[in-house]
């Protein structure tokens, strides 16, 4: 990606082979694949989803069904992953499961994106008091244990899918703010914000049209971030019995069987390193997106 | 001194940021369904209008929000949290008798993971090739990605299961008899993995912020200076280096904590250690809200406390630091 | 030159970087000599290999990327080059002080600059931590800085840039060293402070006998403080001699050129020194010198031979050398 910032410059000696034309996005990409890991990364999330998007349709056996004697041995029995302590099948629920885990996560990310850029781009863009004010708000948060609140959201308000969402993605924003915030303040002083500025723009065109495109990068990165931690947000929550018991997630596989952990620990060390691989992948994935988009890396 | 107005400020802070968390909580609770008469009324197989009339007045629930929301903060003042209908104990006293074994889990992990953290970052920047080098990398992969309660898990199924080294949970075996020492030595048996396992997690945060942040030390005039005066190595990595690549694992450390409660609420629960997190758990099953509540204070004052510690450790490392 | 071994000679060392572009020769056989009491200047560009000398003789190549090819250094006639690490450790800060040019950075800001002085005496001297710290606060005192006692406890921050300077000094000389190696000791600073500390410098040097090693890009310090100069350019050393011979009739180009552009140079110091370098183009990458003199492409008098051949450094008059075709065939451009 080239940074439009460069391209204002007035091309200094020494400088002019590095900008190259060529398409940016291309570039990324380009940058993007030269990481090997983050490449595996990408390819074993596309694995995951295929495996609980497509899988169901080769093994389409009920996660909430009982199919067999309890505690069925992982291989035994036909049962590739055994089965749970109700004879369920463990396969079956971790494919249902992944679906819902990784919709959670992103759902749940999204939210605090949402509040976490907003928060941290009006701090950042209007600094003074609304920036103090905000920002005591984003310490407020942090000084909350983060898990002890959403379990009393949860519990407060009923462990449905929403809520469980809702309380990952309203606890989890803080780092969203302070990365959106030091990059606004970084953006704000560039001269191509004072010349849209002195252009007599509107705030909001200001702060979503002309800075925020500019602020994505780290931003990005965080958010993928945020999906990984979302997740294994919300694995902790169903560990504690805290998720919706009507729905099938890897979370909830693990927490229905988390008393019978010396007896059948495979009911809860299978979602476990599902989830263990699903936030690798997406974290590998990150290094790969912070390497393509972050341009001042890319010359070491 | 500035030293002493500082730390005053920040306890000021953040006797602010404890209200701020009561009238949250207290918000959350009565904006939420239901209330402590339905549990109890729940707990006693069903009550009639007039019982759960009865028993709001008892509690209070029968004022309007502002009054309560009074009644509870003037409360906090005298540490007087409530009273757990559940554990048929004050909240405070119920608190604190749980407190020290969250502080020993939470304060054990932190300082072997930023001892240990600290110590492979600095061997890993030292060598950019080396075995350590990969194994910080690698951590730092695991470490994210793995789920707090797998690690234990895992910890259980070899330590437990296949190699019956240690014991399954909780703090103490009943059974041991001795003087303090031989308990405290048992106590210690039983915080081996929950200590690993919570601090298996910091251990990849701080083993990569300490290597970054020792690269980027390492090629600084001072150390060239050090290095010119003939200085030795060992002493250019853990005494020039070190005291200057501490401060970013210090900050981080002091971040992380309410996210360390956090993990320690999961790990407790793995392993049944008698903490704050098992009490949060058991009073969030009983809808015990006082109990609840005063979890969460008590959790968020030792964050507070903690960040405060922080600040002040921060300033003994780095003279440059100023008041404020 | 007399016959018997100087207090430090650097011969023919060769210093290769492994980079990305290839391997880069950082220094090709540079060759120096300084005497005790004496003071020798290396001038050059940035980039023409200055400090990369300097770092070879206190044996801090940084390596990986870099390493000591061939060549020898000889302090007292002891080898230098290939000397065990734990040897060379003791002579650093004790036979051979260093001066950086970054006083800004230079300093750990974490640690009193009293506990900085102090350090080398403790390793050098087996000295008590009390004995140390007397030391220092003498050193702070023979640098001329004002309350040494009291600024014994600041940190660096507390002090401005020519006072950090004057820290640094105390810490090369605390030991006494036999050679001080000042690398643009000044750049950083502004002029007044500048002439301050070249001062500084010279009264230290007399007082204690020390050889001094001062590298600049700055004809006007030579001219002021140097007893013999060295020209460097592209890794080599390209015109040696006294500075009077040197400075009153250059034959290398280049030496021309950086003459050329201080104004005054004569006997009484300009009051201000401007900034050289009005010589066009830039100096090369040393990743890919051709064949011929690297000057070359620079230079405003080239023949054939300039391209294709590097020339070597050869006397042409007694004891004043150059590495130039032109000046070496006897046409004076």
């Amino acid at each position: 990606m080239i940074d439009p910032k460069a391209i204002a410059q007035p091309l200094v000696d020494g400088m002019p082979e590095e900008i190259k034309v060529t398409h940016p996005f291309r570039e990324m990409i380009a940058m993007f694949l030269r990481n090997r890991l983050a490449v595996f990364g990408l390819i074993l999330l596309l694995a995951i989803m295929a495996f609980t998007f497509i899988g169901p349709y080769f093994y389409p056996t009920d996660p909430f069904e009982m199919v067999w004697a309890p505690f069925t041995r992982p291989g035994q029995d036909d049962y590739i992953f055994g089965t749970d302590y109700l004879g369920r099948d463990i396969l079956s629920a971790m494919m249902a499961g992944g679906r819902v885990s990784m919709a959670i996560g992103l759902a749940a990310a999204v939210i605090s994106v949402v509040i976490g850029v907003t928060v941290g781009a009006f701090a950042g863009y209007y600094g003074g008091w609304v920036e103090e004010a905000l920002m005591r708000f984003t310490e407020f948060f942090q000084v909350l244990p983060t898990l002890l609140f959403s379990m009393v959201i949860v519990a407060l308000f009923g462990a449905s899918l929403l809520t469980v969402t809702l309380a990952i993605g309203v606890v989890s924003w803080t780092a969203v703010a302070r990365v959106t915030r030091s990059e606004f303040l970084r953006i704000r002083e560039m001269e191509y914000v004072a010349a849209a500025r002195s252009g007599s723009a509107r705030d909001a065109y200001l702060i979503f049209r002309v800075i925020l495109p500019n602020a994505l990068p780290p931003i990005i990165v965080q958010a993928n971030l945020m999906v990984g931690s979302a997740i294994l947000f919300e694995a902790a929550l169903s560990f504690l019995g805290l998720s919706d018991p009507n729905v099938m997630s890897w979370g909830q596989v693990i927490g229905s069987n988390r008393p019978y952990i010396l007896d059948a620990g495979f009911a809860v060390a299978i979602p476990g390193f599902a989830i263990f691989l699903t936030v690798l992948a997406i974290s590998l994935i990150g290094d790969g997106l912070n390497d393509a988009l972050n341009p001042k890396l890319r010359q070491r | 001194m500035s030293l002493w107005r500082t730390i005053a400020t920040r306890i000021g802070y953040g006797v602010l940021l404890l209200l701020a968390v009561l009238v949250l909580n207290f918000t959350l609770i009565s904006v939420a369904p239901g209330d402590i008469a339905d549990s109890i009324a729940g707990d006693m197989g069903g009550a009639d209008a007039e019982v759960m009339d009865e028993i709001r007045a008892r509690y209070g629930l029968d004022q309007p929000f502002f009054v309560q929301l009074w009644r509870y903060m003037s409360g906090v003042f005298t540490l007087d949290l409530g009273y757990s209908y559940f554990f048929n104990t004050p909240v405070t006293e119920l608190v604190l008798e749980r407190l020290p074994a969250t502080l020993l889990l939470v304060f054990s992990s932190q300082i072997i993971a930023i001892a240990l953290g600290t110590l492979l970052g600095v061997m890993a920047a030292k060598n950019p090739t080396g075995i350590v080098n990969v194994v910080v990398s690698f951590l730092a992969l695991f470490g994210f990605a793995a789920p707090v309660f797998w690690t234990g898990i895992l910890l259980i199924i070899a330590f437990v299961s296949v190699f019956p080294i240690f014991p399954v949970g909780g703090m103490q075996d009943v059974t041991v008899e001795g003087g303090f020492f031989i308990k405290a030595l048992d106590v210690l048996y039983h915080l081996i993995l929950p200590m690993i396992t919570l601090s298996s997690i910091y251990l990849a945060l701080y083993s990569r912020l300490a290597r970054a942040s020792m690269q980027e030390v390492l090629g600084a005039d001072y150390v060239r200076t050090a290095r010119a005066k003939g200085v030795p190595e060992r002493s250019v990595l853990y005494k020039h280096a070190l005291k200057n690549a501490l401060g970013p694992v210090i900050t981080v450390a002091g971040l992380q904590f309410a996210s360390v409660i956090s993990g320690a609420v999961v790990v407790e629960t793995v392993f049944s250690w008698p903490g704050l997190g098992t009490l949060a758990l058991q009073s969030i099953l009983a809808r015990d809200t006082p109990t609840i509540m005063g979890i969460l204070f008590y959790s968020s004052l030792v964050v507070i406390a903690f960040n405060i510690l922080t600040d002040i450790v921060l300033r003994l490392v780095d003279p440059r630091i100023k008041a404020g | 030159m007399s016959m018997t071994d100087p207090l430090l000679s650097v011969e023919d060392i060769v210093v290769d970087f492994q980079t990305r572009a290839g391997k880069a020769r950082v220094l090709d056989h540079v060759s120096l000599e300084v005497e005790s009491g004496e003071i020798l200047g290396i001038v050059g560009e940035s980039g023409c290999g200055k400090s990369m000398t300097a770092l070879s003789i206190m044996g801090l190549v940084p390596d990986p990327p870099g390493r000591v090819t061939s060549g020898s250094i000889r302090l007292d006639g002891v080898e230098l080059v290939g000397m065990d690490h734990e040897r060379l450790r003791r002579i650093r800060g004790k036979d051979i002080g260093m001066i950086f040019q970054e006083p800004m950075s230079s300093l750990n800001p974490v640690f009193t600059v009293g506990e900085q002085i102090a350090e080398s005496v403790r390793l050098h001297e087996n000295a008590s931590p009390r004995a140390a710290m007397d030391r220092a606060i003498a050193m702070l005192r023979a640098v001329e800085i004002p309350e040494a006692e009291l600024r014994a406890r600041a940190y660096p921050h507390q002090l401005s840039g020519g006072m950090r300077q004057r820290v640094m000094i105390a810490i090369a000389l605390a030991c006494r060293p036999r050679v001080l190696i000042a690398d643009e000791p000044t750049t950083a600073l502004d002029t007044t402070v500048q002439a301050q500390i070249f001062d500084l410098l010279q009264d230290l040097q007399s007082d204690m006998g020390t050889a001094i090693i001062l590298i600049t890009h700055d004809m006007g310090a030579i001219a002021e403080l140097a007893d013999t100069v060295a020209v460097m350019y592209a890794g080599r050393v390209v015109e040696k001699g006294t500075v009077e011979t040197v400075l009153s009739s250059p034959q290398h180009p280049y030496t021309q050129g950086l003459i050329t552009c201080v104004p005054h140079l004569e006997p009484d110091p300009p009051a201000e020194r401007s900034e050289l370098m009005e010589i066009p183009g830039v100096v090369p990458a040393l990743t890919d010198l051709g064949r011929g003199c690297a000057f070359a492409p620079r230079c405003r008098a080239t023949i054939d031979r300039c391209g294709v051949e590097k020339p070597a450094l050869l006397p042409s008059e007694d004891a004043h050398l150059t590495a130039c075709w032109v000046a070496q065939g006897g046409a004076q451009r």
